[in-house]
């Protein structure tokens, strides 16, 4: 048996490190009582038969993450809406002003899009038992409108069969040296939550100077954080300016010629919080799917084939993946990447000229 | 034939066909106007509709949207001259010339029309991306590893090219309908009067099929400037836009729906000019061509050259068909969307995901085949009824019916999305969230190329006809029954088909007008595009092809009353 795990040990376990506040904290939360997965809504949740999912994942990674949940409930079906979180988000806006309601959960690589979601009074409060036991705090919403389901990076790496391991770069500086113009690829703000979380950590970090130069590389633009990994393992690029670590790794362990690199200037962290829309068409199964999605197998099995993170105090790394304490990580902060976005999405696009 | 759902009038005094046309005309006038003059209070007024030039000076004082507009008169004019210079040569050679092979290059040309511009722009990403592209790691084989790219498909030239690929039979089936339908007496007269080959060739033939030419040009150009397939695909990557990726963007959020509103009217206030340009051009000139005393054009002996003829148009088809459709099945099969598949690589796993994982799939299938069904018969109706009207000028007003069937084709997909979405989120038609609304989008979308073939279709079948029919006591309907209808026919299947592609083309305004459940097969592309996730558009792509050949077979079968007369009818 597993011993009982304290708060303590969570905040020395390896994903939850300080790397920011999601969640600010109000004087005054009101979370719903954490809620168990019991065959009441197990029923509720089949009668209703059907869950449509609004996720920015890789897709055959959300879509594995789908199938697992319709093996574990049989008579439920999963669709899931891949697309952008720049994208999902200007398209619920569309919806909700339209007073449609398709979606029923959500899960955004922008953090910063819950904060107008809570605000208009569009998410659902909702705790599963395995946020309230087992996540810290600064992860969850204190009214338990949202809890960030995974953490992910978004690195360098580069073409092990282009660059040779010594030529390869080790921090975003080295990304402006000349002999890499024309060879490299990254996402775009205006269309990933990623990317755009990304631009906002290396502009606090770096500075708007360093995009000036890096807009200079003639760099390939692609619009999702998921693309740059591929294009990396297909030779089309040597190197990645932006783009999902756990792509790189994803990739490397399926033998393909790609190593990621973790820059020295710290490397820009993500969190992707899950929540469940007020209107959804099919409460009970969102509820299920939130509560399942946040226990310690799925959350385990998770970080095992999506190379991502778990802030659930008992998941385990895989074995032979590098620790998130082994990496020097950027502070995350989406309120400061609500207050920035309309200026990152104005002057990268005068930068880039896309 | 479409009207024979109205009981032919008992009594010659009452002709129901006016009612009918007049309702024809009010539909037609709610399904354009409604959009576009929601889209003119939006270019002319701010955010609070208290009218305002203010969009305008902010879209011609900034760069930002006049280099798009540059690049897009660049990329439009271009292509439309490439796809004239390309298709005029081959619609000669299938139509009037015994080259071998003629219905086998038709219908290659069929299929590169069937291709939808956004799968041919992935394909070709696939063949000319400058380092994985397979062209190029051909091309590196010889050329050494660390040799330049020889194509680069990210790239002006790269857009270009591939929006002539899938251009180009636009223009080829007005000129191949031109020539096909032109009767041999008047080649016969001029040569039997002495006129050489080419005084036959620059006095009667070119005369004859200019207008399909001009036409086609202009169609050419519409869809280039329009178009939002290619561009969404490979722009980004190029790092530029064109006037359709800058109004996509436009709509990020917070949307901009008045600047993209008035990123619309230059557009469509050259669209104008060119239609009027194009009347200018051919004047009042009558280009009947089938009338009841005619017989079949006779065919150009090309002798030694009808190898050479037939190898010229597969190498311009290698562009549009072959290459593609390889690089495609080679993706489908590939563990990775750009090595070349041997036995030992070749993998189902693509198939599986797309088929039994990706959960999208099903739904957007089913969604695409409900909408391009319907579009293209309800579609066809109208285009056939409006076409009638302002050829034969039966009710007053018909010029500016004719004007309104041809307007949406200056619209950009995209900005007459934003158009039907404004109309139909707010009463009396609350129609987004369903499939009404793309229904709506790709009728209006369809509506100028449907019009304008049938119309084409009408203007070459000489009134003389309908009204001999009427001369001996026939109504109207009777009329267009017994007598034009037969002759139509192969222009009313060619029409249906024509939009149903037109539909599994489409993007631009599913793009702005798709929910989760009223996804269409061209988004959910889209979407697989924006993750880089190739090999299962390559699925994807290659299950839609098959379905729209399916389709396009099926409907080319369905007898249809009096079918042969219009064979008869040409043979005789």
């Amino acid at each position: 048996m597993r011993k009982p795990i304290s708060r303590r040990d969570v905040l020395k376990g390896s994903a939850a490190l300080a790397v920011g506040t999601v969640f600010a904290s109000p004087a005054r939360a009101a979370a719903p009582e954490p809620v168990a997965i019991t065959p009441d809504l197990v029923a509720a949740a089949t009668k209703e038969g059907k869950l449509v999912f609004y996720s920015s994942m890789d897709l055959p990674v959300g879509e594995k993450l789908g199938k697992a949940f319709e093996a574990a409930y049989p008579g439920i079906t999963v669709q899931i809406e891949r697309s952008g979180s720049e994208r999902l988000f200007q398209r619920v806006a569309q919806e909700f002003d339209s007073n449609i309601h398709a979606a029923d959960v959500v899960n955004s690589a922008d953090a910063s899009h819950f904060i107008p979601w809570k605000k208009s009074g569009w998410l659902m409060p909702f705790v599963p038992e395995d946020v309230a036991k087992h996540f810290p705090d600064n992860y969850r919403d204190p009214d338990g409108m949202a809890v960030t389901t995974r953490l992910w990076l978004s690195s360098i790496a580069y073409n092990t069969n282009l660059v040779k391991a010594e030529d390869a770069p080790k921090s975003f500086a080295d990304l402006l040296d000349p002999k890499w113009v024309g060879k490299m690829v990254k996402g775009h703000p205006a269309y990933s939550g990623t990317i755009m979380t990304t631009t906002f950590q290396i502009v606090r970090e770096l500075g708007w100077p360093y995009l000036e130069k890096l807009a200079k590389q003639r760099v390939m633009q692609v619009q999702s954080s998921t693309d740059p990994p591929k294009k990396l393992s297909l030779g089309e690029r040597a190197v990645m300016a932006d783009g999902n670590e756990y792509g790189i790794v994803l990739l490397k362990e399926a033998g393909q010629p790609v190593e990621p690199v973790y820059p020295t200037e710290g490397t820009p962290t993500i969190s992707g919080p899950t929540g469940i829309f007020a209107g959804a068409p099919h409460p009970n199964a969102a509820k299920l799917f939130q509560a399942w999605l946040h226990t310690r197998e799925t959350q385990q099995f998770f970080v095992d084939f999506t190379g991502q993170y778990s802030l659930h105090a008992q998941v385990q790394p895989k074995a032979g993946r590098r620790k998130l304490s082994d990496i020097r990580l950027m502070k995350e902060d989406p309120a400061g990447v609500e207050a920035m976005t309309e200026e990152i999405k104005t002057r990268y696009a005068r930068l880039f000229r896309v | 034939m479409t009207t024979t759902t109205t009981s032919p009038a008992s009594r010659p005094r009452i002709d129901w066909t006016r009612p009918v046309l007049w309702l024809f005309a009010a539909v037609l006038i709610l399904l354009i106007l409604l959009p576009l003059s929601w889209l003119a209070v939006f270019a002319f007024t701010d955010k609070g509709r208290h009218p305002t030039l203010q969009n305008f000076v902010t879209l011609f004082s900034n760069p930002d949207f006049l280099d798009p507009l540059l690049t897009t008169a660049i990329i439009a004019t271009t292509s439309a001259l490439i796809c004239c210079i390309v298709a005029a040569p081959i619609s000669w050679l299938v139509s009037r010339t015994d080259m071998p092979g003629r219905q086998t290059i038709r219908a290659l040309v069929t299929a590169s029309f069937v291709t939808p511009p956004f799968l041919g722009a992935v394909a070709w990403e696939l063949l000319a991306a400058p380092n994985s592209g397979l062209l190029n790691q051909l091309y590196r084989l010889f050329a050494g590893e660390d040799a330049d790219p020889l194509f680069n498909i990210y790239s002006m030239t790269g857009i270009i090219f591939v929006i002539s690929c899938y251009t180009f039979p636009f223009v080829f089936v007005l000129v191949a309908n031109a020539l096909d339908t032109m009767p041999g007496e008047l080649e016969d007269a001029s040569a039997i009067l002495g006129g050489n080959a080419w005084t036959t060739a620059r006095r009667v033939t070119i005369p004859l099929a200019l207008p399909a030419l001009v036409a086609g040009a202009l169609i050419a150009f519409l869809q280039a400037m329009t178009l939002f397939g290619s561009p969404a695909i490979l722009a980004l990557p190029a790092g530029f836009h064109t006037m359709t990726t800058k109004i996509w963007s436009l709509f990020q959020y917070p949307p901009k729906l008045e600047l993209a509103a008035a990123a619309a009217v230059p557009l469509l206030v050259l669209t104008v000019l060119l239609l009027q340009g194009q009347k200018a051009l051919l004047g009042r000139r009558g280009y009947s061509v089938i009338g009841g005393k005619y017989g079949a054009p006779r065919r150009v002996e090309l002798r030694g050259w009808r190898w050479a003829a037939l190898g010229f148009c597969l190498l311009v088809l290698l562009n549009p068909v072959f290459l593609p459709y390889l690089a495609l099945l080679n993706a489908a099969f590939s563990p990775n969307a750009t090595t070349l598949v041997t036995p030992s690589t070749a993998t189902l796993h693509n198939i599986v995901f797309v088929f039994t994982e990706l959960s999208s799939t099903q739904l957007a299938l089913k969604n695409t085949v409900i909408l391009g069904t319907a579009t293209a018969t309800i579609g066809t109706i109208l285009a056939l009824v409006i076409a009638y009207v302002t050829t034969r000028k039966v009710i007053a007003g018909h010029r500016v019916l004719g004007f309104l069937a041809t307007a949406p084709v200056a619209v950009p997909g995209i900005v007459l999305g934003v158009g039907l979405f404004l109309s139909y989120t707010r009463p009396p038609f609350v129609l987004y969230g369903t499939l009404w609304i793309l229904l709506l989008a790709f009728l209006t979308i369809n509506l100028p190329s449907a019009y304008q073939q049938l119309q084409a279709a009408f203007a070459t079948i000489h009134p003389e006809l309908e009204e001999a029919s009427r001369i001996l006591g026939a109504t109207r309907l009777q009329a267009l029954c017994q007598i034009t209808a037969p002759l139509l026919r192969t222009g009313v299947i060619a029409t249906w088909c024509f939009i149903f592609i037109g539909v599994m083309r489409e993007l631009s305004a599913a793009i702005v007008l798709f929910t989760s459940q009223t996804k269409v097969l061209s988004v959910l592309i889209y979407d697989l595009n924006e993750g880089g996730d190739l090999a299962a558009i390559a699925v994807l792509g290659i299950a839609m092809l098959v379905i729209t050949f399916a389709v396009v077979l099926a409907v080319n079968r369905i007898p249809m009353s009096g079918g042969n007369a219009g064979a008869r009818l040409r043979n005789g």
